[in-house]
């Protein structure tokens, strides 16, 4: 039998295979801090990563648009839906066509550094994975995306 | 491709089929068609930050139209002054035109303009972005010469780095594939991303540090100023501007019917006395801006179809 260090849920969602230490930031991003009882698992050892980090979210089921949005700094994660216990729906996170404030825009002359709306970043390339400011028009790979 | 009510924003919003229909557009405006097509239309023009050259412009091309032009240049306008919102201002404007023409040094402001209105807005230049209209008078002017963009070569000279203009008419030409060249200092070339996208477009496309490089002829030399800001050593930038300045002999060496373009002001990148050359058109060039304004306000109002 499998040793869990961080216990089983019955209902919600597991996300497995962030890349170790990420975990704050993914729960950053999916504005996670107020949705109940979380478990954290920072640094367990991982056949694929070397380390990797958990996070469990009790009585909530992330939908797909919302996990999306860790893609740039979980491109490799799994999400699990449990559902009285049972594993219910195992999928990978996908990249979507457009982020919306997620990515800060790094141009110090760009209107989302200047007023206070939402930055939106559209897919430019895929190879290297290039974002393009949907406001200023400057482009950045995602290697140096700043995430909001 | 429907322009009623579109906003201008970006040359990235377009497509060949557009362009098209903007040069065409602009042919009929300037051979006399849609005389006073903007009868009873009042076009705002927002200049956040001064351009005299492009108020200029755009005000008479509205009012050769018969349309009428309120709007403010600079800080002048009282509340802006009082801290007022740039969504605010666009939104309390709108109800006073039937277009708003915004000029403002934060790049994407005319974007987000766009978007909390639904009066067409256009965009005269937003911080080192874009400046659409200067592009469809460049490409306008050039399509004046030849008759099909595809099959002819336009090289580009200067400040390729952070020139706005090269950067747009670039990937304008790309959509119609025209094979281009680049001569710039090493410190002032291409984006290689820019580059790279005009390439994957289907533009051939040649890097050279020297004009005396040059291997082949061109049909347009599209001249940008050198300046002096981007260099950090003086000494450099009066070695670097006086290797990039156009003289009647270089033109002369360049070939008989080359066309020599610049998106003005000009300052000492093109010697005086190349202005009375049958190849120098950048005046011409900047008189287009009407026709090519003219049409565009009309295609957005509706009032050409
Ligand atoms: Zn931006």
């Amino acid at each position: 039998m499998k040793a869990y260090k961080v216990y089983a849920i019955n209902d919600g969602t597991v996300i497995d295979h962030i890349p170790a230490t990420r975990a704050l930031k993914v729960i950053d991003i999916l504005s996670l801090e107020n949705e109940g009882i979380l478990t954290i698992g920072i640094g367990f050892s991982s056949e694929k990563l070397g380390k990797k980090d958990i996070i469990k979210i009790e009585n909530k089921y992330l939908e797909k648009e919302e996990t999306d949005k860790i893609s740039l700094i979980a491109p490799g994660a799994t999400i699990n839906i449990i559902k009285g216990g049972k594993l219910t729906e195992k999928r990978k996170i996908e990249r979507p066509e457009e982020y919306i404030n997620i990515v800060k825009c790094l141009n110090p002359n760009c209107i989302t550094q200047h007023a206070d709306i939402e930055t939106r970043f559209k897919v430019a390339k895929t190879s290297p994975f290039t974002l393009r400011c949907h406001y200023c028009e400057r482009s950045v790979e995602a290697g140096e995306v700043e995430i909001l | 491709m429907k322009f009623k009510g579109r906003s201008i924003i970006s040359i990235r919003d377009m497509d060949k089929a557009s362009l098209l229909k903007i040069i065409n557009t602009a042919e009929e405006v300037k051979k006399g068609k849609h005389k006073n097509c903007l009868k009873g239309k009042v076009i705002s023009t927002l200049f956040f930050e001064p351009s005299t050259r492009t108020k200029f412009s755009f005000e008479s091309a509205t009012q050769y139209m018969g349309g009428e032009v309120i709007g403010f240049a600079g800080s002048e306008y009282t509340s802006v002054k009082k801290g007022e919102s740039l969504a605010d201002t666009i939104k309390t404007i709108s109800g006073y035109c039937d277009v708003i023409v915004i000029r403002h040094p934060i790049e994407g402001a005319a974007r987000l303009a766009s978007e909390v209105t639904s009066v067409p807005v256009i965009n005269a230049g937003d911080g080192a972005n874009q400046h659409p209209t200067q592009t469809f008078l460049d490409l306008f002017t050039i399509n004046e010469l030849v008759s099909d963009l595809s099959r002819i070569k336009v090289g580009f000279l200067g400040d390729l780095k952070y020139g706005r203009t090269v950067h747009s008419l670039a990937y304008a030409l790309a959509l119609f594939k025209t094979p281009l060249c680049f001569i710039s200092p090493k410190l002032l070339r291409m984006p290689v991303d820019l580059l790279d996208e005009i390439s994957e477009m289907g533009s051939k496309t040649k890097e050279y540090e020297e004009l005396e490089e040059l291997e082949e002829k061109l049909d347009i030399l599209y001249v940008t100023r050198i300046q002096k800001e981007r260099f950090g050593d003086l000494q450099e930038y009066e070695r670097v501007a006086g290797c990039y300045r156009l003289t009647p002999q270089i033109v002369h060496t360049l070939g008989e019917n080359i066309k020599i373009m610049h998106p003005l002001p000009r300052v000492n990148e093109i010697a005086p006395d190349v202005d009375t050359m049958e190849n120098a058109i950048y005046f011409e060039q900047a008189h287009n801006g009407i026709p090519v304004r003219q049409g565009i306000l009309g295609l957005i109002t509706g009032t050409i179809a």
